[in-house]
């Protein structure tokens, strides 16, 4: 598969809305393009339905309204070309770290000997080559994540879907991933979409912050954050102090719209 | 004494307690053997007549292990089945529950003219074994984490995958929970079927012993029988916790030793 040429929408969004069977609407005309190789961040308050939008995006939910359009013509969910790290490790206790890492190639009908190298070489990439034979309750919770994002990385995804992450993780636990991240994103040139509600954690990861407003969710605005590096002297520098008044500006503006759509 | 300890020497020391107090009030009073044997007398006529209790013994653990293996095939097979397929949990669960309601003891004699007797015997344990089973394993196979459930979803598994790597693992501590309460039952069964048969004609079991053994005022007899049906009680459920134990330690809290 030829990749898309960098910028390209790789899937679209389209009047997108959701309605659960509550009745509660957690999405309304909602139109986001994730291009190719970016790294996009969905910034918004809790229960924005920023998270709806990506299980969305990976398939795992049916819009009510609207469309999703994959530009390479696979049908959304093409499971290949997708990784989905939940807010939780979402780890299966009773399996040991490399076969929580397998688990992807095992569900594709790969055998164990020919997935090792990919697994081990995957588990390596995340810095958890030593612990291919430990349990996951053996493992701190940044390491939990760890094994999450190598078992969504194993498959080689062409789009990786995160939702908050990192959001459970203590902050030095937290500032270290999200350097890991970053380098990982710049190696594999994989397309990321990030959700959070952290203003600090989508300014020093992303390049495109998508700013939604709450009940129900669509995009209020964007940010581009035009910076190549990413490191502990951009996070402390006044760029990125500039960066994240202006998105704090943007959520709180956001917020206001979404209060006074409700109200 | 740290707390290891004194879990086992508390219970050794009551137990001591009893016997001692037991073998006190018989010679005391002068209570003849056939109305209270001591202790002493029970554990001689143990040794004594330890080639009859033996073989009765070993008939009633086949007993006991038979309904108990038909139990497990029977419980986790349904609960599967139920797992699978919404129509059949909601036509068939009432009945297993009816069946579980209904006292054992009032169903053996029924079993028994319907049955052989060994095939009524055993009907009976796995009655009262099977439902533990069944519910703790539906529970088990329906308490799957949603977000797993959700990840074999986004990897597309077949329904076959999403059930042996994903719901049985899932379901195992509290499938091996039933299969600690079955054992138990499972020998609460035979042993019921057995009295009801006793009175019915030929058996071979503990239980039929105690029976057979009251008609004839062997009250020492009754005693060592009984003790042994204890101990192989105790046993049963020191062997299922042991394979419980040795299944969940490496990943399931129930099993890890908190540190601290």
């Amino acid at each position: 598969m030829v990749a898309p040429s960098r910028g390209s929408p790789i899937v679209s969004l389209r009047g997108v809305g959701k309605v659960f069977g509550t009745g509660t609407l957690a999405l309304d005309g909602l139109d986001l393009d994730v291009r190719g190789g970016e790294f996009v961040s969905l910034l918004g308050p809790s229960g924005c339905g920023k998270s709806t939008a990506l299980r969305i995006i990976a398939g795992l939910s049916e819009p009510s309204r609207g469309a999703v359009t994959w530009m390479d013509g696979a049908g959304s969910g093409h499971a290949r070309d997708i990784g989905f790290v939940f807010q939780e490790p979402t780890l299966m206790p009773w399996a040991t770290v490399f076969s929580n890492v397998f688990l992807p190639l095992k569900l594709e009908g790969l055998d164990k000997a020919a997935a090792t190298p990919r697994v081990m070489a995957t588990l390596a990439r995340v810095g958890l080559a030593d612990f291919a034979g430990a349990y996951p309750r053996e493992l701190s919770g940044g390491m939990r994540m760890r094994v999450s994002i190598a078992r969504a990385l194993v498959t080689a995804p062409r789009i990786l879907l995160m939702d908050e992450p990192f959001a459970a993780l203590d902050e030095i636990t937290r500032f270290k991933l999200n350097d890991d991240l970053v380098a990982l994103w710049r190696e594999l040139r994989m397309t990321v979409v990030f959700v959070t509600h952290s203003v600090f954690e989508s300014v020093y990861l992303s390049e495109r912050i998508v700013i939604m407003t709450g009940r129900p969710g669509r995009v209020s605005s964007e940010l581009a954050v035009e910076q190549p590096n990413r490191d502990a002297q951009f996070r402390t520098s006044a760029e990125y102090a500039a960066f994240c008044r202006q998105a704090s500006e943007a959520l709180a503006q956001a917020m206001r719209a979404g209060a006074g759509a409700a109200a | 004494m740290n707390e290891r300890t004194l879990r086992i020497v508390l219970p050794v020391v009551v137990l001591a307690l009893g016997v001692v107090l037991w073998d006190l009030i018989v010679r005391i009073n002068g209570i003849p053997p056939y109305i209270l044997p001591g202790p002493v007398l029970v554990l001689t006529t143990l040794c004594a007549d330890w080639s009859i209790l033996w073989t009765s013994l070993l008939a009633t653990l086949e007993t006991t292990i038979e309904g108990l293996a038909l139990a497990v095939i029977g419980g986790i097979g349904l609960a599967v089945l139920f797992n699978q397929s919404r129509l059949i949990e909601h036509s068939l669960y009432p009945y297993a529950v009816i069946l579980q309601v209904t006292p054992v003891v009032a169903i053996a004699p029924l079993l028994l003219i319907y049955l052989p007797q060994q095939a009524a015997v055993l009907a009976c344990a796995w009655i009262v074994a099977f439902f533990p089973v069944l519910a703790n394993t539906t529970l088990g196979l329906n308490s799957v984490d949603r977000n797993l459930a959700d990840l074999f979803r986004l990897y597309r598994a077949s329904r076959w995958q999403v059930l042996w790597e994903l719901k049985l693992p899932a379901a195992l501590p509290h499938m091996l929970a039933g299969l600690k309460i079955a054992g138990g039952l499972s020998l609460i069964g035979a042993v019921v079927a057995e009295i009801a048969a006793g009175s019915a004609g030929a058996g071979s079991g503990l239980a039929y012993r105690i029976a057979e053994s009251g008609y004839r005022l062997n009250i020492p007899r009754m005693f060592a029988a009984l003790l042994l049906l204890s101990l192989a009680g105790i046993v049963i459920f020191a062997l299922l916790s042991l394979l419980s134990h040795v299944m969940l330690r490496r990943w399931h809290e129930s099993a890890i030793a908190r540190e601290g």
